[in-house]
C-alpha cells in the first residue's frame, strides 16, 4: 500500500455508480476516487456534476473546499507530519526542519524520484505519543530524527 | 488451556510497535509449544506504557509495558505468561495507581473487553442501558438523560437532555441522530479510543437517542485522520445488525434503528455542528446561520440531534445505572464524569477519566509525573487549538466548565498540552492566528482575513519591529475577530492569543533573552 492505479474515466465512472445513490454522496465518491488513484482527476468533474446533478462549479467548489483531495498525483509513498500543538511540545518542528532536508521537499512537494509526498497534518489523535506521523496508512509516535530515516529507509525500498 | 494475552489493536498502541509485538508473540509461542490466544483489545489509556500487554492469571490481569519487540523472548524467558517477574512487569493492570485513581463510567469497558465480541461487551454491562430504554416512553428517556445534568462532550457543553427534548417536540416525517466524530482538537483522542476500544457503546448510545427523539436512522461523521477508527466502527456497525441490535427490530421490540458511518475530508471546521452536516450532505463545509438550530432544521432539513461522540457514549451508562448515579460526580453544574486527554510534554501521558473538580495541578503532577523532557513545566494549552495558555500560577484551576469561563478558557473536549520551558508563547500564539487562517471556512472576513493579519502583527512583533504598537493592533484585532464572528474558530481563536500575551509577556517583549527559549524559527 498504496499504489495508486493510473486514473482511468472508465473505472472512475463505475466508482461514481457505485456510490452516487448514497444521501450526500460526493464525499464518499470523492474519497474512492482518491483512494483508487491517490488523486481526483479534474477531468471528471463534467461526469461528477452530472451523475449527482450538481453543477460544475459546485462540485469544484467541493473538492478544493477539502484539504483531502489532491488535484494531481501522489509520489508512491505520503508522508504526513502532525503541526499541531501537542506535537510541537514534544519538538515536532525539528522533526519537520530534518524530514524536508532529508527529502530535498517543501510540505505540498513530491520528490525527483517520485518516492515520496510530504504533507502537513493537524493532529493524528495520537498525541500522547507525539510526535507522531503517518507514511501511507500507518501511524507512528515517539519518532525522531533516527526514527524517521528508518522508516523512510524502509517505505523507500517498498515497491 | 490456552493463556488469554492482550495487545492492544489502538492504533495509538499500534504506532509505537503493537502489531510487531503480537507477530512476535505468537511467532514465539508457536516456536515454544504454548497455546496462546491474542486478544486484540482497546487501549487502557495508559499511553507512555503501550504498547501494553497484558496475561490473564488467575482472573486478574497483569501488564507489561512498554513492550518493544526485542522484549518478547525474554518474556517468555520470565514466563511471563503466569505473570513472572520482568523488568517490565507493572503488576496487576487494575491496581496501576494511574489507572486505579480513576473514575471510569464512560471508559468503563475500553482497553478489558474483546472491542468486537458482542458477548464480552453484555458480559461487561452492555445493552443494560437499551433494555431499559426501549421499556420507556420516549419523554421518559429525554428526562433520564436531563436530570443526570449530562452536558455535551464536543466543546461547547450545552446541556444533551435539552438538546433531545427540542427534537423530540419537533414534529417531522424524519428525524436524524448525528455523531459528531470529528475529533479536530489537537491533544485529544479520547472519541478515537471509543470508536477503536468499544465501538458497541457508541452505537448503543445512538441507539438510545433514536428513540428517545423518534428517530430512526443516525450517521457518524469521522474524521479521515481516523482510518482505523472508521473501519472498526464499520465492522461493529455489521456485527450489532446481525445480532438484530441495529436494523429494523431492535432486540426484537418491532422498533427500528439503522446506522451509517461517513468520513470528514481533513477540515477542522467540520467539526462545527453546521458545518459537519452540509459536508454530510456532500456540500463545502461552510458553517450555517443559527437560528434554526440543528434541533429544528437539522441534516437535509429535518430534526436532527447532533452529539459529540462521548456525549453519545456517556448515555448507556446513565439509563443503565440511573440519572441520579451519574449526576452524584462532579462540581458545581458540571456534573458526570470527563475523560480527559493529558499529552503533549508529559511523562505519562494518557487518558484519565475522572470527575470534574480535580485541579490542573493534580492532574499534571500525580498523573502526569511532570514534564517528559524533564526540564520546567511553562505553560499548558486546555481545550485546543481554540483553548487558553495557563502559566503555572493557575495550575489550582479546578476542571469545570465554570471556572474555566471564568478564566476567558474552556474546558472544550477535555485536550490538556503540556509545555515545558522551550515553549516560546509568541510563536505559540502565531500558530494560532495561522491554524485559523488555514482552516476557515471563509464566510466572515475578521476570521478569514484577520487570521492571516494576525501571523503578520505577531511576525512583526517577533522580529522586534514597534513591539507596543503591533500589541495594540493585535489587541484590536482579536476584539474584531470576537465580536465579529459567525462561529468559534474565529471566535474563539483570540483566547489563546490574548491568553498567551496576558500570562506570558515576556516572550513578547523581544529585547530580552528569556532563559530557555527556542529562538525564533
Ligand atoms: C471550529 C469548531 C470545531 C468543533 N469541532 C468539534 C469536534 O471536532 N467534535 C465535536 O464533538 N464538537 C466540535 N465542535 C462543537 C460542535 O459545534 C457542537 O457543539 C457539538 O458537536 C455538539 O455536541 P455535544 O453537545 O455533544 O458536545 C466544534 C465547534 C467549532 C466551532
Ligand atoms: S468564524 Fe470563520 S470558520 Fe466560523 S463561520 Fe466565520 S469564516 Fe467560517
Ligand atoms: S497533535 Fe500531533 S497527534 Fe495530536
Amino acid at each position: 500500500m498504496p499504489n495508486y492505479a493510473v486514473w482511468d474515466d472508465k473505472a472512475a465512472s463505475s466508482l461514481i455508480d457505485e456510490h452516487r445513490a448514497k444521501p450526500g454522496a460526493l464525499l464518499p465518491i470523492l474519497h474512492a476516487l482518491q483512494e483508487r488513484f491517490g488523486y481526483v482527476d479534474g477531468g471528471i468533474v463534467p461526469t461528477l456534476a452530472k451523475a449527482l446533478n450538481l453543477s460544475r462549479a459546485e462540485v469544484h467548489g467541493v473538492i478544493s473546499f477539502y484539504h483531502d483531495f489532491r488535484d494531481s498525483p501522489p509520489g508512491r509513498h505520503v508522508v504526513r507530519l502532525c503541526r499541531a500543538e501537542a506535537c510541537q511540545s514534544m519538538g515536532n518542528e525539528q522533526l519537520i526542519t530534518h524530514a524536508k532536508q532529508r527529502l530535498g521537499v517543501d510540505f505540498h512537494e513530491t520528490t525527483h524520484d517520485g518516492r515520496f509526498t510530504l504533507e502537513a497534518v493537524y493532529c493524528l489523535g495520537n498525541c500522547a505519543c507525539a510526535p507522531a506521523l503517518t507514511i501511507d496508512d500507518k501511524v507512528y509516535g515517539r519518532v525522531d530524527a533516527a526514527r524517521l530515516d528508518q522508516l523512510l529507509d524502509q517505505a523507500g525500498k517498498r515497491p | 488451556m490456552s493463556v488469554r494475552v492482550f495487545v492492544p489493536g489502538d492504533s495509538a498502541a499500534l504506532s509505537v510497535g503493537a502489531d510487531e509485538v503480537a507477530e512476535r508473540l505468537a511467532a514465539e509461542a508457536r516456536a515454544r509449544k504454548l497455546d496462546l490466544t491474542i486478544v486484540r483489545n482497546g487501549s487502557r489509556g495508559l499511553y507512555w506504557l503501550e504498547p501494553l500487554i497484558e496475561v490473564q492469571v488467575d482472573g486478574a490481569r497483569i501488564a507489561y509495558g512498554p513492550v518493544a519487540v526485542e522484549d518478547v523472548a525474554s518474556l517468555f524467558d520470565a514466563n511471563f505468561v503466569a505473570g513472572g517477574a520482568h523488568k517490565l512487569r507493572q503488576g496487576p493492570t487494575d491496581e496501576i495507581p494511574y489507572l486505579k485513581k480513576q473514575q471510569r463510567l464512560t471508559f468503563a469497558r475500553c482497553g478489558i473487553t474483546d472491542p468486537l465480541s458482542l458477548d464480552d461487551y453484555r458480559a461487561h454491562g452492555g445493552y443494560r442501558g437499551l433494555t431499559r430504554a426501549l421499556e420507556l416512553a420516549p419523554d421518559a428517556i429525554v428526562k433520564e438523560v436531563i436530570d443526570s445534568g449530562l452536558r455535551g462532550r464536543g466543546g461547547a457543553g450545552f446541556p444533551t437532555g435539552i438538546k433531545w427534548r427540542t427534537v423530540l417536540a419537533t414534529p417531522a416525517d424524519r428525524k436524524y441522530i448525528v455523531c459528531n466524530a470529528d475529533e479536530g482538537d489537537s491533544g485529544t483522542f479520547s472519541d478515537r479510543m471509543i470508536m477503536e476500544g468499544d465501538p458497541f457503546v457508541l452505537i448503543e448510545g445512538m441507539t438510545i437517542a433514536g428513540l428517545a427523539v423518534g428517530a430512526t436512522e443516525g450517521y457518524i461523521y469521522i474524521r479521515s485522520e481516523y482510518p482505523h477508527a472508521f473501519r472498526q466502527m464499520n465492522r461493529a456497525i455489521e456485527l450489532a445488525h446481525r445480532a438484530g441490535l441495529l436494523g429494523s427490530n431492535l432486540m426484537g421490540s418491532g422498533k427500528a434503528f439503522e446506522l451509517h458511518t461517513r468520513l470528514g475530508a481533513g477540515a477542522y471546521i467540520c467539526g462545527e455542528e453546521t458545518s459537519l452536516l452540509e459536508s454530510l450532505e456532500g456540500k463545502r463545509g461552510q458553517v450555517r446561520f443559527k437560528p434554526p438550530l440543528p434541533a429544528i432544521e437539522g441534516l437535509f432539513g429535518k430534526p436532527t440531534v447532533i452529539n459529540n461522540v462521548i456525549s453519545l457514549a456517556s448515555v448507556p451508562i446513565i439509563l443503565d445505572r440511573g440519572a441520579e448515579h451519574y449526576r452524584d460526580f462532579g462540581m458545581g453544574r458540571s456534573r458526570g464524569t470527563l475523560p480527559i486527554q493529558l499529552a503533549g510534554n508529559i511523562k505519562q501521558g494518557g487518558l484519565v477519566e475522572l470527575a470534574f473538580g480535580i485541579t490542573l495541578r493534580q492532574l499534571i503532577d500525580e498523573f502526569g509525573g511532570g514534564t517528559a523532557s524533564g526540564r520546567p513545566f511553562r505553560a499548558v494549552q486546555v481545550g485546543g487549538p481554540l483553548g487558553a495558555y495557563f502559566p503555572e500560577k493557575l495550575l489550582d484551576t479546578p476542571l469545570d466548565y465554570e471556572a474555566f469561563a471564568a478564566l476567558k478558557g474552556m474546558l472544550g473536549h477535555g485536550g490538556v498540552v503540556v509545555f515545558d520551558d522551550s515553549v516560546d508563547l509568541a510563536l505559540q500564539a502565531r500558530f494560532a492566528m495561522e491554524f485559523c487562517a488555514i482552516e476557515s471556512c471563509g464566510k466572515c472576513t475578521p476570521c478569514r482575513i484577520g487570521s492571516t493579519r494576525g501571523v503578520e502583527v505577531i511576525d512583526r512583533i517577533v522580529a522586534g519591529t514597534e513591539i507596543g504598537k503591533n500589541l495594540t493592533v493585535l489587541d484590536d484585532l482579536c476584539e474584531t475577530m470576537i465580536d465579529g464572528s459567525l462561529c468559534a474558530l474565529g471566535g474563539l481563536t483570540p483566547f489563546p492569543v490574548l491568553s498567551a500575551v496576558k500570562h506570558f509577556p515576556e516572550d513578547f517583549d523581544r529585547s530580552s533573552p528569556r532563559a530557555g527559549r527556542r529562538s525564533a524559527a
